[in-house]
C-alpha cells in the first residue's frame, strides 16, 4: 500500500545516508551540493519568515499575472539554475584537469550525472527561462499592449518551468540523475542498461519544462497578432519583437517532437513498447530524429531572441536608426524556416547515403547566409551613429568577433567531410558554447542591463557590469578555445579522463576560463546588490535611461502597472523616438479611462506545484500519488472554468493620478545628453539630439 | 612540415600555444587518403570564409573608433537605415560564398562517403564494440583480435561494424572518419592509410562508465610483415570462446582469437538478438 503512494523511494536514495554508508570523496561531494541545496532552501524560508515576506511574495508575485512580474521572475529562477549548472562546469573541468594522475574528483557515474544535469539545466532551464523572461517583460511592451493574451497561462507556462526545475533539484538529494546526456539516446537510457530513477527524472523534467514552452510559443504568437496597438503594423514592430515572433512559432512546432520522444521513450521503458527497441520492430535512430527535429529549431529558439536584443542594443547605443530593418525581418523570418531543414546534421555520421548527408549540410550552410547579413547589418547600424560603449554594447561587439568564429566552425561542422572527423568531439562542444555563451547567454546579460531600469526604477551599476564583461569574456575564451584544439586533436566530448598528458595544460586552461566564467557570475551578483543600495542615485523615475527608440521607454520606471495610461501612437519602427521628436512623448492626456487588468490567481501555483508532484510521483513509480496529483491538475483546470471573475478594474481617476505624477517625474528631471548618461543626473530624461 | 601543414599549425598555436601545433593527432594530421582529404576540405572552407570574416574584421574597429560618441570624426547620419547598394553586396557575397561552399561541399561528401570502397580487394574486417572493448574479426584469415586492428598498408580495409548493447561511434582519426556502431544494424567505414605506422583510434560516444578505455591500436603493417604478423598471431592464438565477450568484460581475455565461430558478427548484428522481451 506504501508502495502504491512511495513507489520505489527508499532511505538509502537520499544523498547523505549514500555518504553516511560510504564516506568517499564522491558521496562526499554529492552530499555536499545536496547539502549546499538544502541549506539554500531552509536560509530563504528563514528569510521570507523573518523579515514577513511571505505575504508580499505570495500577493504580489507568485499569484500576480502581469506579464512584467512573470518576466522577472523567470529570470530569477533562470540566474538560480545558473549558478548550479556553471559550478558544475568547474568541477567537470576540475576532475578532466586531474583525473589522469589519480583517480579525479568523482565517480566516472557521477562525472555523466554532471555533464547531463549541466546540459539539461543550461539549455531548458536558463536559456529558455531568460529568454522567455526577457520576452515576457519587453514583448507587450514594445507593442503597445497592457499584457500578453492569455496571463494565467502565461504565469502556468512560468510554473511548469520551475516545477521541471524544482525536479532537477530534488535529483540531487533524492536518487541520482540520468547519465544519459541531455540528449538521452536509447538504448542507453532505455530500461536494460539505465534501470533506475535517473532517465526518469530528464524525461518528466523535459517533459514539463516542453509543454510550458509549447504554450509560452502560443501565447506569444497570439499576443504579437492580436494585441499590438493601432498603429503598430507588423512592420512597425520592433526587430525584438519578430525575433519573438519566429522563436513563438519555433516553440509551437519544435516542442512537440521533444514531448513525444520523452514520452514514448518512458513507455519503451516502464510500459513495454519498443519504439526505440531494436529487435522488436522499434529503431534507436527514430528517437535521434525526433529529438533533434525539436532540437535544431531549438538551437535558434536560443539564438532568435538573442539576435533581437542585439538589434535593440546596437541601435540604442549608437543613437541611431536600425540598418536594414527589412532585411533583418527577412533573414529572422529566412533562418526561422529554415531551421526545421537541418536537424539531420546531428547524426551526419548514423550510416545514412552521402546524398542524404550532402543535402542536408547545404540546407545547413544556407542558415549562414541570413546569419551572415544580420551581422553587417549590425556592423552598419553603428556607421554613421554616435556609438558608445556600455555594457551591453561592450558585450554586443565581443559577440560579434566571437561570433564570426562560431559562424565559420558552424560552416565547418555542416560539411559532413569534416563533422565525420570532429563530430562527438571537444571540437563541437567548443562550437555550440560559442553561439551560446556569446551568443545567448551575453545578449541575455546585456538585456538585463539595458531593460534593468524599466523593471526596478533604476540602472545597474555601471562598473560592476564592467567587471561582469571583463571577467566573462576572457573567461570564455579560456575556456573553450583549447576545446577547439582538443577535438581537433581526437578529444571526445564526456570524456571523464583523459589519459593523454598533453591535454593537461589546456585542461587547466579551460578550467581557468569555467572559474573566470563563474566569478563573473559573481560579480553580477555583487552588482546587483550594490545598485539596490545606491539604488536613489541610479534612479531613473522619468523612464527613459538610454534614449530608448521603441514604445516601452515611454512611461514611468518601474513601468505602470497597466503599461500605458492611454493608447500610444505608433507611426515608425522606432516610435518613440518619433514621439519624441514631435514633443508628443511626454504630453498630457485629455481624457483617462477605466483599465481592465488579470486579478491575481493562485491556480498557475498549484497547478505548478501539482504537475511538478505528479512527475516525481512518477519517476519513483509511485503510481497512486502521480494519479492523484495528476486528476488534481485538471480539476483545478475545471475549476478555474467557473470562475467568471478574472478581471479587475483599475479606475480612471487612479490611472490619472499615476500619469500624472510620472509627469511630474518627467518635469523634475533635467534632460541628459548621452555623454552624461551614466551620472547621477540621468533621471530618464534624453536631452533632444542635435 | 609542407606548406599547407602551416594554417592549421599556426590555427592551433595561435588558439591553444605551442604544445598543440607540437602534437601529431587528429585529421589535421592526415596519415591517410580520406583524413587527408578533409584536412584539405577544411583548410579550403577557412579561406572561402574569410571573404566575409574578414571585412568584418577590419571594418570594425574603423567603426567603432570613428564613430564613437566622445570625438569620433564621423558623420552622425540618425536616420541612416537602408542603403540598397550595401544591402545588395551583403546579401550577394554570402550567397556566392554559400553557393561556391555548397558546390564543395556536395562533390566532397559525395567522393569521401564512408560507405564507398577505397580501393580494389579491400581487407574485410568486423568490428564489433562492446563494453570497454572492440573486436575485430577478420574473416578470411580466420582471426579476432582485440583492441587491435591489423592493417595491410599497401591495401584497403572495409569494416563492417556493430555494438553489442549500446550506440558507440567508430573513428580512427589520421585515418578516415568516423561511423555509428549501433545494437543490431550494421554500418560500414572504409579505412587506408598512406604508409606504416600506429594510429589511434577510439569510440566517440558516450557509452557509459567505461567510454574513456574505449580505445583500439590500429597498426597498419607493410605487407609482408602483415602477413607474417596474421601467421604469428594465428599460431599464438586459443579458439575464440563462445562467451568471450563476458570473459573480456571481467578482465580475462586474450590479445587474439582463432574465429572458429564465423558467424559471430552476424549474430551480434541481428536485429532479433536485441532487447526482444525483458
Amino acid at each position: 500500500m506504501i508502495g502504491l503512494f512511495l513507489g520505489t523511494l527508499r532511505w538509502d536514495d537520499v544523498t547523505f545516508v549514500e555518504f553516511w554508508r560510504t564516506p568517499d570523496l564522491n558521496n562526499a561531494i554529492a552530499a555536499a551540493a545536496a547539502g549546499l541545496l538544502v541549506l539554500g532552501v531552509v536560509a530563504t524560508l528563514i528569510l521570507l519568515t523573518v523579515r514577513g515576506w511571505w505575504r508580499p511574495l505570495w500577493r504580489d508575485w507568485l499569484t500576480s499575472l502581469d506579464h512584467k512580474k512573470i518576466g522577472i521572475m523567470y529570470v530569477a529562477l533562470a540566474l538560480v539554475m545558473f549558478a548550479r549548472a556553471v559550478a558544475e562546469a568547474n568541477v567537470m573541468r576540475a576532475h578532466q584537469a586531474t583525473a589522469a594522475l589519480d583517480a579525479g574528483l568523482v565517480a566516472p557515474d557521477h562525472f555523466a550525472e554532471l555533464f547531463s544535469t549541466h546540459g539539461t539545466i543550461m539549455i531548458f532551464l536558463v536559456a529558455m527561462p531568460l529568454l522567455t523572461g526577457i520576452m515576457n517583460f519587453v514583448m507587450p511592451l514594445q507593442i503597445g499592449a497592457r499584457d500578453v493574451s492569455f496571463p494565467l497561462l502565461n504565469a502556468i507556462s512560468l510554473m511548469l518551468t520551475a516545477a521541471a526545475a524544482g525536479l532537477v533539484m530534488v535529483s540531487l538529494v533524492l536518487g541520482h540523475f540520468s547519465t544519459g546526456g541531455w540528449s538521452g539516446y536509447p538504448p542507453y537510457t532505455g530500461a536494460d542498461i539505465s534501470p533506475g530513477e535517473g532517465p526518469d527524472y530528464w524525461i518528466w523534467a523535459l517533459t514539463l519544462s516542453s509543454i510550458g514552452s509549447t504554450l509560452t510559443g502560443m501565447n506569444f504568437a497570439v499576443t504579437l497578432y492580436k494585441r499590438r496597438v493601432q498603429g503598430m503594423h507588423l512592420f512597425r514592430m520592433p526587430l525584438f519583437c519578430w525575433t519573438v515572433l519566429c522563436t513563438s512559432i519555433l516553440m509551437i512546432f519544435a516542442m512537440a517532437p521533444l514531448t513525444l520522444a520523452t514520452l514514448m521513450l518512458w513507455l519503451d521503458r516502464h510500459a513495454g513498447f519498443h519504439f526505440f527497441t531494436v529487435g522488436s520492430g522499434g529503431d534507436m535512430m527514430n528517437f535521434a530524429n525526433l529529438f533533434w527535429l525539436f532540437g535544431h529549431p531549438e538551437v535558434y529558439i536560443l539564438i532568435l531572441p538573442a539576435f533581437g536584443v542585439w538589434s535593440e542594443v546596437f541601435s540604442t547605443f549608437s543613437g541611431k536608426r536600425l540598418f536594414g530593418y527589412l532585411s533583418l525581418v527577412y533573414a529572422t523570418m529566412a533562418i526561422a524556416v529554415l531551421s526545421f531543414t537541418v536537424w539531420l546534421h546531428h547524426f551526419f555520421t548514423m550510416g545514412q547515403s552521402a546524398n542524404v548527408n550532402a543535402a542536408f549540410g547545404i540546407a545547413t550552410m544556407l542558415i549562414g547566409v541570413p546569419t551572415g547579413v544580420k551581422v553587417y547589418d549590425w556592423l552598419l547600424t553603428m556607421m554613421f551613429g554616435r556609438v558608445r560603449l556600455r555594457v551591453p554594447m561592450l558585450f554586443a561587439n565581443y559577440f560579434l568577433v566571437t561570433f564570426l568564429l562560431g559562424g565559420v566552425t558552424g560552416v565547418l561542422l555542416a560539411n559532413p567531410t569534416v563533422d565525420y572527423g570532429v563530430h562527438n568531439s571537444l571540437f563541437l562542444v567548443a562550437h555550440f558554447h560559442n553561439m551560446l555563451i556569446p551568443g545567448t547567454l551575453f545578449a541575455m546579460l546585456a538585456a538585463i542591463h539595458l531593460w534593468f531600469p524599466k523593471a526596478f526604477g533604476f540602472r545597474l551599476h555601471e562598473g560592476w557590469g564592467r567587471a561582469v564583461f571583463w571577467l566573462m569574456a576572457p573567461g570564455f575564451l579560456l575556456a573553450f578555445m583549447p576545446l577547439y584544439a582538443m577535438g581537433m586533436m581526437g578529444g571526445m566530448r564526456r570524456t571523464a579522463y583523459f589519459s593523454d598528458p598533453l591535454f593537461r595544460p589546456w585542461l587547466w586552461a579551460a578550467e581557468a576560463g569555467a572559474v573566470l566564467i563563474l566569478a563573473g557570475f559573481a560579480a553580477l551578483v555583487v552588482q546587483i546588490v550594490v545598485s539596490v543600495r545606491r539604488r536613489d542615485a541610479l534612479a531613473v523615475p522619468a523612464g527613459d535611461p538610454w534614449d530608448g527608440r521603441s514604445l516601452e521607454w515611454l512611461g514611468p520606471a518601474p513601468a505602470f502597472e497597466f503599461n500605458f495610461a492611454g493608447e500610444p501612437k505608433v507611426e515608425d519602427v522606432d516610435a518613440f523616438t518619433a514621439l519624441k521628436a514631435q514633443g508628443e512623448a511626454y504630453r498630457r492626456q485629455e481624457t483617462y479611462e477605466d483599465i481592465e487588468m488579470p486579478r491575481n490567481s493562485a491556480v498557475p501555483v498549484v497547478i505548478g506545484a501539482l504537475a511538478g508532484l505528479a512527475a516525481f510521483a512518477m519517476v519513483w513509480q509511485a503510481w497512486a500519488t502521480a494519479a492523484l496529483a495528476f486528476a488534481g491538475v485538471w480539476a483545478v483546470v475545471i475549476g478555474r472554468s467557473f470562475v467568471r471573475d478574472t478581471e479587475r478594474t483599475i479606475p480612471a481617476a487612479e490611472v490619472e493620478a499615476a500619469h500624472r505624477a510620472w509627469l511630474a517625474d518627467v518635469a523634475a528631471a533635467t534632460p541628459v545628453h548621452r555623454r552624461d548618461e551614466l551620472t547621477p543626473e540621468n533621471r530618464g530624461l534624453a536631452e533632444e539630439p542635435l | 612540415m609542407t606548406p599547407d601543414r602551416i594554417l592549421p599549425t599556426c590555427l592551433l598555436f595561435f588558439a591553444v600555444g605551442a604544445p598543440a601545433a607540437a602534437q601529431e593527432q587528429g585529421f589535421l594530421w592526415a596519415a591517410g587518403p580520406v583524413a587527408e582529404a578533409q584536412r584539405a576540405h577544411f583548410v579550403s572552407i577557412l579561406w572561402w570564409m574569410a571573404v566575409v570574416t574578414v571585412p568584418l574584421l577590419i571594418g570594425l574597429p574603423l567603426i567603432l573608433w570613428r564613430y564613437r560618441l566622445n570625438g569620433g570624426g564621423g558623420r552622425y547620419r540618425r536616420d541612416w537605415g537602408a542603403s540598397p547598394l550595401a544591402e545588395v553586396a551583403i546579401w550577394s557575397v554570402p550567397v556566392v560564398v554559400v553557393g561556391f561552399l555548397a558546390w564543395n561541399l556536395w562533390h566532397a561528401t559525395l567522393s569521401l562517403d564512408p560507405y564507398r570502397p577505397l580501393g580494389p580487394d579491400p581487407l574485410e574486417v568486423q568490428a564489433i564494440a562492446a563494453e570497454g572493448h572492440f573486436l575485430f574479426l577478420y574473416p578470411d584469415e580466420g582471426i579476432v583480435t582485440v583492441d587491435r586492428l591489423l592493417l595491410d598498408a599497401d591495401r584497403t580495409a572495409r569494416l563492417k561494424l556493430t555494438s553489442v548493447d549500446v550506440l558507440r561511434s567508430v573513428m580512427v582519426p589520421r585515418l578516415a572518419g568516423q561511423i555509428y556502431a549501433m545494437p543490431g544494424m550494421t554500418t560500414e567505414l572504409n579505412l587506408a592509410a598512406f604508409a606504416p605506422g600506429t594510429y589511434a583510434g577510439l569510440n566517440t560516444q558516450y557509452s557509459g562508465p567505461l567510454f574513456p578505455e574505449e580505445r583500439f591500436e590500429t597498426e597498419a603493417l607493410p605487407e609482408t610483415n602483415w602477413h607474417a604478423r596474421i601467421e604469428a598471431t594465428r599460431d599464438g592464438a586459443g579458439p575464440l570462446p563462445p562467451d568471450v565477450l563476458q570473459r573480456i568484460a571481467m578482465g580475462d581475455g586474450a590479445e587474439a582469437y582463432l574465429a572458429a565461430d564465423a558467424d559471430l558478427f552476424a549474430r551480434i548484428a541481428a536485429p532479433s538478438s536485441h532487447g526482444a522481451h525483458r
